[in-house]
């Protein structure tokens, strides 16, 4: 009997030091994959005619408004019992969709009538009359200027009234520990906690570990309804994956986090697979056909959202966010065998949106794990990359990605999301004395706003500074609100029982509108933008004279100002103080809010029109970056991570033709591009490869292209299940390498 | 002061010109005149943008790393590039003394002993072999071939490496004849790494109609893939390979 390695894991909980005694690096290509087994394809296209008829139904098969989701709220749920190697579902069928009522009852109940559904009377008023919301604890605790911010869409997205997700359980203690072993680390946790002076911090933290280890108990009870008992450590590849498996469905059962990310198992998954095989318990097929099951389980998860969460964050995504690759502190790369099965279920199962497969990427990634995985973007358009060699630096080798591009060390640390302010929104605010653009109403402090008829850099920068140090201590003390209450009502219980006593907490701002506000920036500097006023001398809308250096053609003159922006916000953020002593980061993402953050903004500087989408993103702006593909790569790259360090996306979208005639120029190209990127310091980036025909044909026969996907901003979606409005802002986006 | 070009315009990333991702110049001005020319602005040698050698050197360095992870370089297209021969010999020299691998993308119009020293700094030519057939070249490019059949066989005597390309025009270029004595002709020379075929497009039409100029192969249909093979099969028969699995 072929034993593990023996570390400091045997002693601790300490997942990483199990992963580096014992994984075996994979060197090779992809020819040792198989294709699916009969039972898989039976299975996939049960789940496929499922998925069918929740899309004819309006994006919902069934709603579950009977019962309140905890981890053991539902009796066993299956596809095809028979045939299914992986067994567990969030309710007692197949994507039907629960209630989960802790971040809020009035989604819940919107949400509920938005698809024709009715929530039970009696969980309205126990809700309403019991039992508290996290949504009620914000909006008792916000203040006038808070919800005046927030109404104006200057920050926006903010998780107060939806779960705020992007919290990374580690999963794979349940299987390397058995649930027991986890209990009792608690409980030796608790009694840590006997000290002199019991106050605030004290209590709290003795309160929540508590919880963890009730959420523990309740995962055991979950898993035995299915006929497993999973108080003891696995002991095969089946088991290994099943335990995992069971871990993360108990937390999507328990939480329906804006992002409900995986973190990093395939590697670890693979030291139970390889022994499998080498001991013959299962076969290259068999150990396939278990990802592949694994990973159709993943593709159905289903949380309950409001049409407006559609609009900020489109395309239902859940963020099971899994990464593959990447370099350990040894010098081993983290690619195994297992790294390639994943990625082989794009084939066997073909593409899909989720999980959301996050390469990291690193020079030092083994030739042929790049090449295959440049294979599958060019195939597929399903996965991103991250850099891992600038991650590495930061987290170590055992970091994971919440959402799309936030790193965070698995099981020792969780983020406080914090959606994102409207930077470009706020240059207007600036130019308008705190005047909100649109309504004309005082949102921001009152102050002297612009008046001369053509604007002045120097003084609108003045004026921009000034305002962006009020919005950053508006922002900070409003996620200070967000947060204090999401805990208290809304808590984690099972995902931070995954975790180690003490976590770093990160506070993860973000800004909106970058490209935008850059090249609004850089007009005013380099060309000359005369202000149009409206009767009540509101800055609505401007006119550029001349032409102007513009963000995403390489051209320091532009981008400069873009790394500026991104230094300064940060700098704004770090002045603030933090619930719970979180350190305080910032994002350049938007998802595909980015849509509904144009509508709320007025005429910008730049040429923009009152409503226009932004750029996702740090994306530059659409059809701006004429420079062709490499110069927008490089100006993407400048944008410093050590001041945005909860992630940097950028969409890249290119025709297949424009990598090359043969399959084998495409490879290389595309490996040559990320090459090029990363080393010049990007952060992240999602790869599209196909024809705007393609999109366009989608968008009149979507019947015709169920499982098209294609990457947005850090994630990726079934492009027919996007609202009309963002398919066309991903159809008016530069589409490198088009004649 | 820094030596200035006419140039028509860059691309950053080329994919097609070339191996790797080139970086790409197209130079103003060409003596030819070819019917189903897709650049038909490159033509006239006082339409371009003036540029200063540094200004492009500057940018060039700025895309090294996806040159040298591609095996990629700097290719110099045209219009015909060595219309402005002084310019794109200082060029290129530069660019040998940074490192970068070369490529100059010519009609093979030139005269051989004038572009000597250019092709010192020259890496691998992309030569254009539109037609075999003198008669029909005159007609399809408005000059005769002898100059550039004379420069393919100059290219092979000095040992330098060239991938030859043809565009294939259904019922222009593609007549079986033709095609086998390009074949034979490809067959005699001793340095050539590559032959490409190009299916004929006719994305250059807009260009045409911009310049509100008579697109002249109006009734000339796009090549394809059976074209393309077509072509490919007969130089297979003449012992000509066509590099790579070329796909739609």
């Amino acid at each position: 009997m072929k034993v593990f390695n023996k570390g400091n894991w045997s002693k601790e909980i300490d997942v990483r030091d199990f992963i580096q005694q014992n994984y075996t690096p994979y060197y090779g290509d992809s020819s040792f994959l198989k294709g699916s087994t009969e039972s898989t394809n039976l299975l996939w296209k049960k789940v496929l005619s499922l998925m069918d008829e929740e899309r004819d139904n309006n994006g919902t098969l069934n709603i579950d408004t009977e019962t309140i989701s905890t981890i053991i709220s539902h009796k066993p749920g299956y596809i095809e019992k028979s045939i299914e190697k992986v067994v567990g579902l969030q309710t007692d069928e197949a994507l039907k969709r629960s209630i989960i009522p802790f971040g809020g009852i009035r989604m819940v109940e919107n949400a509920c009538e938005a698809y024709g559904y009715k929530l039970n009377p009696q969980i309205k008023e126990i809700f309403n009359k019991y039992r508290k919301t996290h949504n009620d604890g914000v909006f008792d605790a916000y203040t006038p200027e808070m919800i005046a911010a927030r109404k104006a869409g200057i920050i926006t997205g903010l998780p107060d009234a939806y779960g705020r997700g992007r919290i990374i359980g580690d999963y794979r203690r349940v299987a390397l520990y058995g649930v027991d072993r986890l209990i009792e680390d608690k409980n030796n946790q608790l009694s840590t906690l006997e000290v002199d002076q019991v106050l605030e911090d004290t209590i709290r933290l003795r309160e929540e570990i508590s919880e963890q280890i009730k959420a523990l108990i309740e995962l055991k009870e979950m898993a035995l309804s299915y006929g497993y008992n999973i108080s003891q450590p696995a002991n095969s590849a089946f088991e290994a994956i099943q335990w995992l498996y069971f871990a993360y469905l108990a937390a999507v059962k328990e939480q329906n986090g804006a992002a409900m990310s995986l973190g990093r198992v395939s590697d670890f998954l693979d030291i139970y697979i390889e022994k499998d095989i080498e001991l013959g318990i299962i076969t290259e097929e068999e150990a396939q056909e278990l990802i592949d099951h694994f990973v159709m389980k993943l593709r159905m998860v289903r949380f309950l959202r409001t049409r407006d969460y559609n609009d900020l964050f489109s395309g239902d995504p859940t963020w099971i966010t899994e990464c593959l690759g990447g370099i350990g502190i040894d010098g081993r790369p983290l690619v195994t065998k297992t790294s390639y099965r994943v990625l082989n279920t794009l084939y066997n199962l073909g593409a899909a949106p989720e999980p959301n497969l996050t390469v990291l990427w690193s020079t030092k990634l083994p030739e042929g794990f790049k090449a295959f995985c440049s294979k599958v973007s060019i195939d597929t358009s399903s996965i991103q990359y991250e850099n891992d060699d600038l991650m590495r630096q930061y987290w170590g080798d055992d970091y994971g990605i919440a959402c799309c591009v936030s790193a965070m060390r698995i099981g020792k640390q969780m983020q406080y999301f914090g959606a994102r302010c409207n930077l470009a929104k706020a240059l207007l605010y600036a130019i308008n004395g705190g005047k909100d653009e649109l309504t004309g109403n005082q949102v921001g402090p009152k102050f002297e706003p612009i008046t001369s008829e053509y604007l002045n850099y120097n003084e609108v920068m003045d004026k921009f500074n000034t305002f962006i140090n009020w919005i950053a201590k508006l922002y900070i003390n409003t996620l200070n609100v967000i947060h204090y209450m999401h805990d208290k009502y809304s808590y984690e219980r099972l995902q931070m029982a995954l975790h180690d006593r003490d976590v770093v907490r990160t506070m993860a701002c973000g800004i909106a509108g970058l490209s935008v506000c850059a090249d609004s920036l850089s007009a005013i500097k380099h060309a000359r933008v005369k202000v149009i006023r409206n009767e009540g001398g509101l800055a609505v809308d401007f006119a550029i004279e001349g032409d102007y250096p513009k963000y995403g053609n390489n051209d320091d003159l532009a981008d400069d100002i873009a790394v500026n922006l991104v230094k300064s916000f940060m700098d704004s953020i770090n002045k603030n103080k933090t619930y719970r002593n979180a350190i305080p980061t910032q994002s350049v993402l938007t998802i595909t809010s980015n849509v509904v953050y144009g509508k709320k903004t007025g005429s910008t500087p730049d040429g923009r029109k009152a409503g226009e989408p932004f750029a996702p993103g740090a994306n530059p702006m659409h059809g701006r970056d004429h420079k062709g593909a490499l110069a927008s790569l490089s100006s993407v790259a400048k944008l410093p991570y050590e001041f945005s360090q909860d992630g940097i996306s950028y969409t890249f979208s290119i025709v297949p033709k424009a990598l090359g005639k043969t399959l084998e120029e495409r490879i290389n190209i595309l490996s040559s591009l990320l090459y090029g990127y990363f080393s010049q310091g990007g952060h992240h980036i999602n790869i599209n490869v196909f024809e705007k025909e393609t999109l366009l044909d989608a968008m009149n026969q979507p019947e015709k292209y169920p499982q098209l996907t294609i990457r947005v901003s850090g994630y990726a979606v079934n492009f027919i299940k996007l609202t009309k409005e963002q398919q066309i802002d991903v159809i008016n986006r530069t589409f490198h390498g088009e004649v | 002061m820094s030596i200035k070009g006419m140039i028509h315009s860059i691309e950053t990333f080329g994919t097609v010109d070339g191996p790797g991702i080139r970086y790409v110049i197209f130079m103003q001005g060409c003596p030819l005149r070819c019917q189903y020319c897709h650049n038909r602005d490159t033509w006239n040698i006082t339409d371009g943008k003036e540029m200063t050698l540094n200004e492009i050197i500057e940018d060039i360095k700025k895309y090294i790393p996806f040159m040298k992870s591609s095996n990629g370089g700097v290719t110099i297209s045209g219009g015909e590039p060595t219309l402005q021969l002084p310019f794109i010999t200082e060029l290129l020299k530069e660019l040998k003394s940074l490192g970068i691998h070369t490529c100059l993308d010519t009609s093979g119009y030139v005269n051989s002993v004038n572009i000597n020293e250019l092709l010192e700094f020259v890496d691998l030519v992309l030569l254009d072999l539109k037609e075999i057939n003198p008669t029909k070249h005159i007609s399809i490019t408005g000059v005769s071939n002898e100059r550039i059949l004379k420069f393919a066989r100059y290219l092979s005597e000095i040992g330098k490496p060239m991938w030859i390309r043809h565009v294939v025009i259904p019922g222009l270029t593609d007549d079986l004849i033709d095609v086998i004595e390009l074949s034979k002709f490809i067959q005699e020379l001793d340095t050539v790494e590559k032959v490409e075929l190009l299916p004929y497009h006719s994305m250059g039409k807009v260009k045409w109609k911009k310049l509100m100029l008579i697109y002249p192969l109006e009734n000339i249909r796009d090549a394809v893939d059976s074209d393309i093979k077509r072509v490919s099969d007969i130089m297979h028969q003449y012992g000509i390979k066509i590099n790579g699995s070329v796909v739609a």
